[in-house]
């Protein structure tokens, strides 16, 4: 109920709001408040999970915080919002969240007609199924007759209709409006089938008490570019969420991490790498922010790298493989335009 | 005569009639000036944001599926289409939970009140429970509890044709042959000629005071004439039978957990309440009446038909009003376990896909609207009714 008290609440604002003041300046809001008001999942493992003292981790949540390094030079000045997949866009139209990183997909609806923009990709997904390793199903395409648990709201529920219609299978929809509660009812049995992007079938499966008896089927039925979303018409602040994530990227190309970042900042010769951390010129003007933005965000946040190794690499519970992730001078599609 | 020439040599401003109808239209324009200020507002700010607004989203296809459709329903059907589905299950999901809970309510009241020191303790048990924990709980409690207790499908229940798991239950599905129409002649036929028949026995007994078993003839004259139908037209009905498949039982007609779980949880937690009002409507009748009924010589049972229950019906319809009205509006929780009534398809799923959030919200708030009237119209006429005529 919550959530629809909220969505009223944030209708009545769009309805009060005087026009002039409904777009731009969010960076200059921003600064004002001392805080970047991020939107995030309510607990999707290794993109946005808030720990039992309440400090949340995450590539969706690194996102915000190198935005908020490149602002303040301080990642820790974000708060975050939790929301179900169904609030999220219309707490950002609103005004209610100032971006939401929340692994939404970048589609064309989505961009054209909600009144936000999508800045970039952090993450590039792709829809699949997890079912019970003692059910023997090798293939989706085995799955006619399934019942089929997914949350609500999300793109998840059209490609789930689509891969079916298409192959011409039957099945049952459970579409339950909370992730967490989707999952519940796919681990009581309700469902054969639980469906996500990919990267959430790892994240939730490794919540579930039994995760080695569950499966992830190997197909993948749909592309889900996954990104940070922001209000369409601030193009200002459309710019610093994206170019925070391009140094990540391109730190990681150029061999800059966290922990070399100061080190190189001293020492090198690049004039590309002075440019990029600030040594050298002043990239932050164009931006209005200061002149070692990029440095502060590869120093605290690190870069996209080390973001995705520490949050869903090999190493971690989620243990996602980088895959098409990886840099394009590694055989991935990470790519970023040059700082120039 | 004389007032009207005093008053027209006043001024018009201290007229008491004419200042209330200047106040009517003052306050009037300030209400349209107010809407369309906001109106205009709203429309410049959803337009400099780049949102779409308008219903055409209503004929666009709305690309996914609905759990549960009582009309033909596929994801390439339209918005307007999955708004019209998700409609009638939250008005059937209401009606069937007013029903519902009003028997259940009836009889808790009737038993907390009963002399039998067991079953009142029950009742009173039930009614402190369910009406002290909130009611999405419940519906946690009896989707997520009561549905992990059930089988898989590949070890379901099973009595004769029925199914029984997690999935829901599973009973043959009948399907109208040919010939079918003669059974539904001979249903409405015994229909009109069981109304004849309380009509008549009711004359009857005005004029003659003569007392006929109307009520329970009609139920048999129904029964009768229907099997009779059925028999002459050969029975032409065939069951699609539930049978088990690799992942579900398939075929058959299913009763899926949520659409239970809600109904379930509806009905008990509003019953409660409704338990609650009926024991104080059948108490505030004073003991007096059923000893004036009993001093006349009337039997128990018409005692409570014919004195108690008419007359505490005047304190239980205005209270019970509400109740129905909070059933209505509380369906909309089941959006939390995946029945897709109004709240879950409309302000969820397709908000969500057409980012219209003002049209759609604005859809349900009319249908909420629509519903609680209604019920409240018919309640209201119901309980105008029922009033006591004095005389």
């Amino acid at each position: 109920m919550k959530s629809n008290v909220g969505k009223l609440i944030s209708t009545a604002a769009v309805a009060l709001t005087v026009s002039a003041g409904a777009t731009a300046g969010t960076l200059d809001d921003v600064k004002a408040k001392g805080f970047i008001q991020c939107g995030v999942s309510q607990g999707v493992p290794g993109f946005s999970n808030a720990d039992s003292n309440g400090n949340w981790t995450g590539i969706d949540v690194d996102a915000c915080r190198a935005a908020a390094a490149a602002v303040f030079g301080d990642a820790q000045k974000v708060k975050f919002t939790p929301l179900s997949a169904k609030e999220r866009f219309t707490a950002l139209q609103s005004g209610e969240i100032d971006v939401l990183s929340r692994n939404t997909t970048w589609t064309y609806t989505r961009d054209t007609s909600l009144g936000l923009d999508f800045t970039t990709v952090n993450f590039y997904d792709g829809q699949g199924f997890m079912v019970r390793k003692d059910l023997g199903v090798n293939s989706a395409l085995e799955l006619d007759g399934a019942t089929v648990c997914t949350e609500q709201g999300t793109t998840t529920e059209l490609n789930m209709a689509d891969f079916f219609r298409k192959n011409q299978l039957e099945y049952v929809p459970v579409v339950v409006q909370k992730a967490d509660e989707a999952l519940a009812a796919y681990a009581s049995g309700r469902c054969d089938v639980f469906t996500t992007d990919k990267s959430g079938l790892a994240a939730h499966r490794s919540k579930l008490a039994d995760s080695n008896a569950h499966v992830i089927l190997d197909e993948t039925i749909s592309k889900e570019p996954l990104g940070p979303v922001v209000r369409h018409g601030d193009n200002q602040w459309k710019d610093i969420v994206t170019w925070a994530m391009f140094v990540q990227v391109n730190a990681e190309e150029m061999g800059i991490s966290s922990k070399n970042v100061a080190k190189i900042k001293a020492e090198t010769k690049d004039p590309g790498i002075k440019r990029l951390l600030g040594a050298e010129g002043n990239m932050g003007a164009q931006l209005n922010l200061s002149a070692d933005w990029a440095y502060n965000v590869i120093a605290q946040v690190g870069n996209y790298g080390e973001v995705f190794e520490r949050n869903v690499g090999p190493s971690t519970p989620v243990g996602l493989p980088r895959g098409i992730n990886k840099l394009w001078t590694e055989g991935g599609v990470m790519y970023a335009p040059p700082v120039r | 005569m004389s007032d009207n020439t005093t008053s027209s040599n006043k001024s018009l401003l201290n007229d008491a009639g004419t200042r209330a109808i200047i106040f009517q239209v003052v306050l009037l324009a300030v209400v349209v000036f107010v809407s369309y200020y906001l109106f205009s507002n709203l429309q410049a700010n959803l337009a400099n944001q780049g949102i779409s607004t308008g219903f055409e989203f209503l004929n666009q296809p709305a690309g996914f599926p609905i759990l549960i459709h009582l009309i033909e329903y596929t994801e390439a059907d339209s918005y307007g289409r999955a708004f019209i589905v998700a409609l009638i299950n939250t008005v059937v999901i209401s009606l069937m939970g007013i029903i519902l809970a009003t028997i259940i309510g009836v009889v808790m009241g009737l038993a907390r009140l009963s002399n039998n020191w067991l079953v009142a303790r029950l009742a009173t048990v039930y009614v402190e429970t369910l009406r002290n924990i909130p009611l999405l709980l419940q519906m946690f409690f009896w989707y997520f509890a009561v549905l992990a207790t059930l089988p898989i499908p590949k070890n379901s229940i099973i009595f004769g044709d029925f199914f029984l798991n997690k999935r829901g239950i599973y009973s043959p599905n009948p399907i109208f042959q040919d010939g079918f129409g003669i059974v539904i002649a001979g249903f409405v036929i015994s229909i009109i000629a069981s109304i004849a028949l309380i009509i008549w026995a009711k004359r009857r007994q005005t004029i003659t005071g003569l007392w006929f078993p109307a009520y329970w003839s009609s139920l048999g004259l129904i029964i009768v004439i229907t099997l009779l139908a059925l028999v002459v037209s050969g029975f032409p009905i065939e069951f699609d039978l539930p049978q088990k498949s690799r992942f579900n039982v398939k075929g058959g007609m299913v009763l899926p957990p949520e659409f239970v779980a809600v109904l379930v949880a509806l009905s008990t937690y509003t019953g409660a309440f409704i338990a609650e009002i009926v024991r104080a409507g059948i108490l505030s009748v004073n003991w007096g009446q059923t000893e004036a009924a009993r001093s006349l010589g009337l039997k128990d049972s018409l005692t409570q038909r014919l004195i108690v229950l008419p007359q505490a019906l005047r304190v239980i319809i205005p209270p019970l009003t509400s109740q129905f009205l909070n059933l209505a509006k509380n369906s909309s929780l089941g959006a939390a376990i995946a029945y897709p009534e109004l709240v879950a398809v409309v302000m969820g799923t397709t908000l969500n896909q057409t980012g219209q959030a003002i049209e759609n919200i604005g859809l349900c708030m009319l249908v909420y609207g629509t519903l609680s009237l209604t019920i409240s119209i018919f309640m209201n006429w119901y309980n105008k009714k029922m009033s006591l005529i004095e005389r």
